[in-house]
């Protein structure tokens, strides 16, 4: 049996990093969440523009985003930093995580006396919580304690080529160590129906990512836009992708051709073994939210393009097959599969090279964007604001 | 050596260039085992990564890639010209039909 080497948390899961989160419950918490949270190496900020004014599910989704956060098992500590006026309230987001996590606090900045006294308070909290997850060790765990979400952006004609190709070899390892797998970007699906048909376990899990699909369409169509505008995006044209089902086509070669075993709604957590569904955007930063939220401990990220995004609690392995890409955003790239496309490695090559990569990265090593800094954060919005 | 377009399955209608190809240049259609297919004759210029027309392509008829469409021609495509937005569209999220 492959083992890794993780931090084995209170539930049974296990980390692969050992993070402090810092969580803004509302914007206007955000300067002290970032000033906090710049103090402390082992600590990042999961600032955003959300928390007030909002109402009904789409309340509930950022409360139950901000909670997975804090209970992800990449985080070994959390300091919630709230306004004190907020519908998302700090001590009942705290108390939430604290049923999970043994280490989390929160304060309101209204309580403690504004900017400076916040800081200077949440500063001291994390300092202890750093010292204490210092003396925690990794320990063995079985290959199977990982979810691992895979994602593209920033695609052109490599991707579907080369790169998520080479996901999809990765995958078939995975699901064979009985690892979760979970993929998203329903908008990028358009067009692939029919692969979706032959891969889905259920046919009823078919029949509900088709209506995912088909909602996108008729609320393009109910607001008179053409998503031309922007699936493709230019840079996606640039790199010779003309249509959304041609580079929807290359985004399912993700899943290997691979039974798929289940689907999500966005950040539910990953349920059954193999691969996947989950309803996301496209948008890079939204769907890592939704896997991270998942349970992702780390996510693959092919891109032809190039583009740097990280995320706050699961680290991103970066992969290009474009050499371009490859050679200008050197930094920003942790797989080269360029050899793919010149013909001088396989994509079975590929899927070896980045299995590899994920073992390494699950048992310690650093990502480029980990290593850059990249520690994005953001929540996603389902409903328009009212008030 | 003679510039390369790959085509990915059997009944696909466009291949993409490997790299770019000055219109006039006999273009080998590579199979994804490697294996040169045929010679088409590009009759404009193809970047890197964008899609030569693998025979000709009526307005209206869907264009094949990966064994599936990937839209429908907005204008007749002849056999060894580009495929892009110019003469490609989208068949689908079309709220502006």
């Amino acid at each position: 049996m492959k083992t890794l080497m993780l931090y084995k948390r209170k539930n049974g899961e296990g980390g692969i990093r050992n993070r402090i989160a810092v969580i803004s419950t509302v914007a206007c918490s955000n300067h002290v969440v970032e000033q906090i949270a710049q103090q402390v190496p082992l600590a990042d900020a999961y600032t955003h523009a959300y928390g007030c004014d909002q109402l009904g599910e789409d309340l509930t989704l950022s409360f139950n985003c901000l909670k997975k956060m804090g209970t992800h098992p990449n985080v070994g500590a959390v300091l919630v930093v709230g306004l004190g006026c907020e519908e998302i309230k700090a001590s009942e987001l705290a108390a939430e995580i604290a049923k999970i996590q043994p280490l989390c606090e929160y304060f309101n900045i209204q309580d403690v006396g504004g900017t400076t006294k916040s800081i200077a308070h949440g500063v001291k909290i994390i300092s202890r919580f750093a010292s204490k997850l210092s003396e925690m060790e990794r320990t063995e765990m079985p290959l199977s304690s990982l979810t691992v979400g895979l994602e593209c952006g920033g695609s052109d004609f490599t991707s579907g080529l080369a790169a998520n190709p080479s996901m999809g070899k990765l995958a078939k390892k995975l699901c064979e160590n009985g690892c979760k797998v979970i993929f998203g970007e329903t908008t990028e699906l358009m067009g692939a129906e029919d692969i979706l048909k032959k891969q889905c376990v259920n046919h009823d899990d078919y029949l509900w990512i088709c209506e995912r699909i088909k909602k996108i369409e008729k609320v393009a169509h109910d607001m008179k836009v053409d998503l031309r505008g922007t699936q493709p995006s230019p840079g996606n044209i640039e790199g010779g992708l003309t249509t959304i089902e041609e580079k929807s086509l290359g985004g399912i070669c993700k899943t290997g051709g691979l039974p798929i075993s289940g689907v999500l709604d966005f950040a539910e957590s990953a349920k059954v073994k193999g691969i996947s569904f989950m309803d996301t955007p496209g948008n890079d930063l939204a769907c890592s939210l939704g896997l991270s939220a998942a349970g992702a401990q780390v996510i693959l990220f092919s891109t032809g393009r190039g583009t740097p995004m990280g995320f706050a609690a699961s680290p991103v392995i970066k992969i290009t097959a474009n050499r371009t890409a490859a050679e200008n955003m050197a930094e920003n790239i942790d797989v080269d599969l360029s050899g793919i496309i010149s013909r001088s490695m396989s994509i079975e090559e590929g899927g070896t090279m980045l299995f590899d990569i994920l073992m390494q990265t699950a048992n310690g090593q650093e990502t480029s964007s980990e290593r850059l800094g990249h520690r994005e954060f953001g929540l996603y919005r389902i409903s328009p604001i009212l008030t | 050596m003679k510039k390369s377009a790959l085509k990915l399955t059997e009944t696909d209608t466009a291949a993409t260039a490997m790299e770019d190809i000055p219109a006039g240049e006999i273009v080998a259609i590579t199979d994804t085992n490697g294996k040169d297919t045929e010679g088409i004759r590009a009759l404009s210029d193809i970047k890197r990564g964008h899609k030569i027309a693998l025979k000709d392509i009526n307005l209206g008829e869907e264009v094949i890639k990966y064994g599936y469409p990937i839209g429908i021609a907005c204008k007749s495509i002849l056999r060894g010209e580009c495929i892009n937005t110019d003469n490609l569209v989208s068949a689908r999220g079309r709220g502006d039909l």
